[in-house]
C-alpha cells in the first residue's frame, strides 16, 4: 500500500511537466496577437508595444516559458493581463463556485444514475429496463446549452420559481445560492447520470452472476440486501473511477453550461480568457485543473483499494 | 439509524436555512444586464467600450454630452478656447467631492489629466496628446495648453479622457482600478470578476438630487437569450443590447418597456487597397470594383433582414441624422446593371473576393446577405469566419480581403474617421493602409476649426474622396437597444449607448 502510494505520488512532476510543456505549447498555436486583442477597441500602438514589453510578448518562446515555470515554482501563477488579478486569487475565487457546482452536479448525477442503473439491471430485458436505458440515452444525447435554454424559459420566465442565471454566494444567502445552483447543476448532472447509469447497470449484472450473490441467496436472503449490501458494493468500483473523472472533468469547469446561466466559474473563466488571449490565465487555470484532476484519479486509486481487499 | 437521524437533522437545517436566508440588496437597486464583462476600471487604463458604462455611474468628466450630442457641462461648468484655439480654459464647479472625501479642484483635474498623459500603458494618451501642459490658474480654472489646435479635445474630454480621479487614491499605492476613486454619482463597492460590479450612492455627491436608486449592480451576461430571460423572470431591470429579434418580445411583455436611439457608430466593408500582397487583387486595387460591390447591396433590404428593420443604414461614417452627415452625399440605391457595367470596365466581370466575418450570428448573416447580392452582379464572395482576435491578428498583418467590422463610435466626427483612413492613423486602425495626402489636409483643416460651420466644408471634401475611393464601404450604424422592467422611470437613451444613472427611479 506504502510503496503503491509512493510510486503514484513520485509520478505528479513528471506530469506536471509535461502537462506545463503541452499547455504552453498548444496555446502558442492559438492564432491572433494577444497585445492587439488586449489593446482594446482603440488598438493604440503605443498601448500594443506597451503590452508586449510588459508581459514578456517578444521574447522568445523558451525564455518565456522559463519565466512561466519559474514564477510557478515560487507559487506565482501570473497576472490577468485583462483585468490586473494575480490569477492565484481568481482561482480560489472561481474554485469554491466551480467546486460548488461539480458537487451538486455529481450529488445529482449519484441520485439518479446508480438507483436506476441498478433498476435496470435487476430488472434486465424488461420493460422496465429498456425504460430507464431510453431515459439515459435521452440524457446522454440533450445538448447541455439547449437544456439549460429551456430550464430558464420554464422555470423562470414562466413559472417564475428559479432565478435565471447568475451566482450568489453561500454565505451572503444561502436560499439564493441553492436556488441559483439547481437549474445547471441539474443540467450538468443529467449528462453525467446517464453515463453512470449505463456503467452501474453492466457492474451490476456482471456482480449479479456471480457465485457469491447465487450463495447469497441460496442463504435465503432478501433480495433487496442482496442487492444493496452485496452486489452494490462491489458493482460501485467502476463507478468511483467515473465519478472521480466526472468530477475532475467538472472541476475543469463546464464550460457551455456556465456561459449560459452566467456562472461565474473556471469555465467561464477559460473561455473570456481564451478569447481575450489572457495567456496567464489559460495557463493557469489549465495547470491547475490538470493538478487537481492527478490529484482526484490518485483519491479514487486509493478508493479502489479500500473498496477491494484483494488489491491491498 | 444514527447516520440516518445526522442526515435528516442536517437536511432540516439546510432547509430552514434555505428558508430564513435572504438577500442582502438593499431596497432600491437597479440591476443592469451587461453584454460583455468590463475590463479595467481605471479611466486611464480602460480599452473597452463596456466599461464605459459603468464608469458612467461612477466617474464624471469635466463636460458631457446631450442626447443631441451637444458638449454640455458636468465637473467644468464653462469653457473657452483662447490664443487661437491653442488653449482651452476650463472653469472647474465648486465644492465637489471623490468617494474618498478629497476636494476635486484644478490640482486635481491637472493631475488626472497628467496621469492620462504618462501613465504606462494609459489609452487616453493618443485622445488628448495634443495637450502639452496643463496650468493651474486658480482654485478652481486649469487652461490645457495644446501643441496645436485640436477641435475634438472637448468631445474626447466628454468621455474617459475627462473622468477625473482621486490624486490621493491614485498615488496611495495598489491597485487604482481595483479599487477605484472618483467623483460621480456611485462609488465602487465591490467587483467579483465575470461576475458583477457593486456601486453604492454617494451621499456627497455634487448632483445627489438627481439620483434616486441606492445601488447599482452591473451583471455581465454575454448570451442575450439569458439576458433577456433574466430580465423577464424580474432577475434585471434594464438590459442593453437587446438582439434585434427579441425587441418583439420586449414590446409584448406588458411588465417591460422598450427604448432606443441611434448609436454613433458604424459597421461597414474595410477592403485592403495597400496592406501587403493581398491587396493585389481587382477589389483592392480597382476602385470601380469596389463602386460596383456598393450598387450591388441593397442597404435597407439588408437592414430589414438581418436587424428586422431597427438599424440605420448609412454610407459614412456618421449617420443621416447627425449634423455632420454630409448631405450632398446620400445613400446610393441599388444598381445591379451599373454594378455589371462597372465591373466589365474594370477587365473583372467575376471577381473573386474573400469577405472576413467575425464569428458573430449577425455579421455572419449580413455577410450572406452581402454574398448574395453582389452574386447578382458577378460577385464571387467566400465568407471568412474567423473568431474575432485571430480576424485582428490577420488584418493587422494584411492578410486579408475585405473585412466586415464595427466600430463603437466616438461624440466628434473625427473619432469616426480620422484614425482609419489618415497616412499617420495608427496600422492596427487603418488596417487597409489607405492613404491619400488630400484626405489626410481636409483632415487635419477639420481639427484646427473649433467652429462646426467651418469644419463642415472639410469633411465634405473627406467624403467626396472617401466615399468616391471607397477603401471603407459603410453599410449600416446600430440602434442601442435597451428593454427594461416597467417599474422604472427616468431612463434617457444616448447616443454614446452609455446608461445615466441620474434622474432613473423605480416605482
Amino acid at each position: 500500500m506504502t510503496t503503491f502510494l509512493l510510486r503514484r505520488i513520485a509520478l505528479i512532476v513528471p506530469t506536471l511537466f509535461f502537462v506545463s510543456l503541452l499547455i504552453f505549447g498548444l496555446q502558442q498555436l492559438l492564432p491572433g496577437d494577444p497585445a492587439i486583442a488586449l489593446a482594446g477597441e482603440d488598438r493604440d500602438p503605443a498601448v500594443i508595444a506597451f503590452l508586449r514589453q510588459k508581459y514578456h510578448l517578444d521574447d522568445p518562446l523558451p525564455m518565456r516559458y522559463a519565466l512561466w515555470v519559474e514564477g510557478v515554482a515560487r507559487g506565482d501563477l501570473g497576472e490577468s493581463i485583462r483585468i490586473k488579478r494575480p490569477v492565484f486569487d481568481l482561482i480560489t475565487e472561481k474554485l469554491p463556485v466551480t467546486g460548488e457546482l461539480a458537487l451538486m452536479a455529481l450529488l445529482i448525477a449519484l441520485a439518479i444514475g446508480l438507483p436506476a442503473g441498478i433498476i435496470a439491471a435487476v430488472n434486465n430485458g424488461t420493460v422496465m429496463d429498456y425504460g430507464v436505458s431510453m431515459a439515459a440515452l435521452w440524457g446522454l444525447s440533450i445538448p447541455n446549452f439547449w437544456l439549460g435554454i429551456l430550464l430558464i424559459l420554464l422555470f423562470s420566465v414562466e413559472l417564475g420559481l428559479l432565478p435565471a442565471s447568475g451566482f450568489v454566494s453561500p454565505t451572503e444567502s444561502l436560499k439564493q445560492n441553492l436556488l441559483t445552483m439547481v437549474m445547471p447543476a441539474f443540467v450538468l448532472g443529467n449528462a453525467i447520470a446517464a453515463g453512470m447509469m449505463r456503467h452501474m447497470r453492466s457492474a451490476m449484472l456482471q456482480v449479479l452472476s456471480t457465485d457469491f450473490v447465487r450463495t447469497a441467496r441460496a442463504k435465503g436472503l432478501p433480495e433487496i440486501w442482496v442487492i444493496l449490501r452485496h452486489a452494490l458494493r462491489n458493482a460501485l468500483i467502476p463507478v468511483v473511477t467515473l465519478s472521480a473523472l466526472d468530477f475532475g472533468a467538472l472541476l475543469s469547469g463546464a464550460v457551455l453550461t456556465e456561459q449560459v446561466f452566467t456562472i461565474p466559474g473556471f469555465g467561464k473563466l477559460i473561455v473570456d480568457a481564451v478569447f481575450n488571449r489572457d495567456y496567464a490565465v489559460v495557463q493557469g487555470v489549465v495547470l491547475f485543473t490538470a493538478f487537481a484532476y492527478i490529484m482526484l484519479n490518485l483519491i479514487a486509486d486509493i478508493a479502489y483499494v479500500v473498496l477491494n481487499p484483494r488489491l491491498r | 439509524m444514527v447516520f440516518c437521524k445526522w442526515l435528516c437533522a442536517g437536511f432540516a437545517l439546510l432547509f430552514s436555512a434555505m428558508l430564513s436566508g435572504t438577500s442582502a440588496q438593499p431596497a432600491q437597486t437597479l440591476r443592469i444586464g451587461l453584454a460583455e464583462d468590463p475590463d479595467l476600471l481605471d479611466p486611464s487604463l480602460a480599452r473597452t467600450y463596456v466599461g464605459r458604462i459603468v464608469f458612467a455611474s461612477m466617474c464624471d468628466k469635466l463636460v458631457d454630452i446631450s442626447p443631441e450630442l451637444d458638449i454640455v457641462p458636468q465637473l467644468a461648468i464653462e469653457w473657452q478656447w483662447t490664443d487661437g484655439n491653442k488653449g482651452l480654459v476650463l472653469k472647474i464647479r465648486q465644492d465637489v467631492k471623490f468617494h474618498d472625501g478629497e476636494p476635486l479642484d484644478a490640482a486635481a483635474v491637472k493631475f488626472s489629466l497628467e496621469r492620462h498623459l504618462n501613465l504606462p500603458g494609459s489609452n487616453r494618451k493618443a485622445e488628448i496628446s495634443a495637450v502639452t501642459n496643463v496650468d493651474i490658474i486658480d482654485d478652481h480654472t486649469v487652461k490645457l495648453v495644446l501643441s496645436a489646435p485640436f477641435a475634438p479635445l472637448l468631445a474626447q474630454l466628454s468621455d474617459r479622457a475627462g473622468m477625473i480621479v482621486s490624486p490621493k487614491a491614485a498615488q496611495a499605492g495598489g491597485d487604482f482600478s481595483t479599487h477605484p476613486v472618483c467623483a460621480g454619482p456611485y462609488k465602487f463597492t465591490e467587483r467579483v470578476a465575470q461576475d458583477r460590479i457593486v456601486l453604492d450612492r454617494f451621499a456627497d455627491y455634487w448632483n445627489k438630487d438627481a439620483v434616486h436608486l441606492d445601488r447599482i449592480v452591473f451583471l455581465p451576461i454575454v448570451d442575450s437569450t439569458v439576458r433577456l430571460a433574466n430580465l423577464r423572470s424580474g432577475g434585471l431591470d434594464l438590459i442593453e443590447r437587446v438582439a434585434a429579434t427579441d425587441v418583439d418580445t420586449v414590446k409584448r411583455d406588458e411588465r417591460l418597456k422598450f427604448s432606443e436611439i441611434t448609436g454613433l457608430g458604424y459597421t461597414g466593408v474595410t477592403t485592403n487597397v495597400n496592406n501587403g500582397t493581398r491587396s493585389k487583387n481587382p477589389l483592392g486595387q480597382d476602385r470601380r470594383v469596389r463602386q460596383a460591390l456598393e450598387l450591388s447591396i441593397d442597404r435597407s433590404a439588408l437592414n430589414q433582414v438581418v436587424f428586422n428593420g431597427l438599424f440605420q443604414p448609412g454610407n459614412q461614417w456618421e449617420p443621416p441624422s447627425n449634423a455632420y452627415y454630409v448631405k450632398s452625399m446620400p445613400i446610393p440605391g441599388r444598381d445591379v446593371a451599373k454594378a455589371k457595367e462597372l465591373l466589365a470596365a474594370a477587365g473583372a466581370p467575376h471577381p473573386s473576393v474573400t469577405l472576413m466575418v467575425p464569428t458573430n450570428p449577425e455579421l455572419l448573416q449580413a455577410a450572406q446577405v452581402i454574398q448574395s447580392m453582389a452574386a447578382e452582379s458577378g460577385f464571387d464572395i467566400k465568407i471568412q469566419a474567423t473568431e474575432f482576435a485571430s480576424a485582428l491578428d490577420l488584418a493587422v498583418k494584411g492578410d486579408f480581403e475585405a473585412f466586415l467590422l464595427g466600430w463603437s463610435g466616438r461624440t466628434d466626427p473625427d473619432g469616426n474617421i480620422y484614425n482609419f483612413v489618415a497616412c499617420k492613423a495608427p496600422p492596427a486602425l487603418n488596417i487597409g493602409h489607405y492613404c491619400n495626402s488630400e484626405v489626410d489636409r481636409e483632415l487635419e483643416a477639420t481639427r484646427q476649426a473649433a467652429d462646426p460651420a467651418e469644419r463642415m466644408p472639410h469633411y465634405a471634401r473627406v467624403a467626396e474622396h472617401v466615399l468616391g475611393n471607397r477603401p471603407l464601404i459603410y453599410l449600416w450604424h446600430n440602434r442601442h437597444l435597451y428593454g427594461m422592467s416597467a417599474k422604472l422611470t427616468g431612463f434617457n437613451p444616448y447616443p454614446d449607448g452609455l446608461i445615466r444613472p441620474q434622474g432613473i427611479r423605480m416605482q
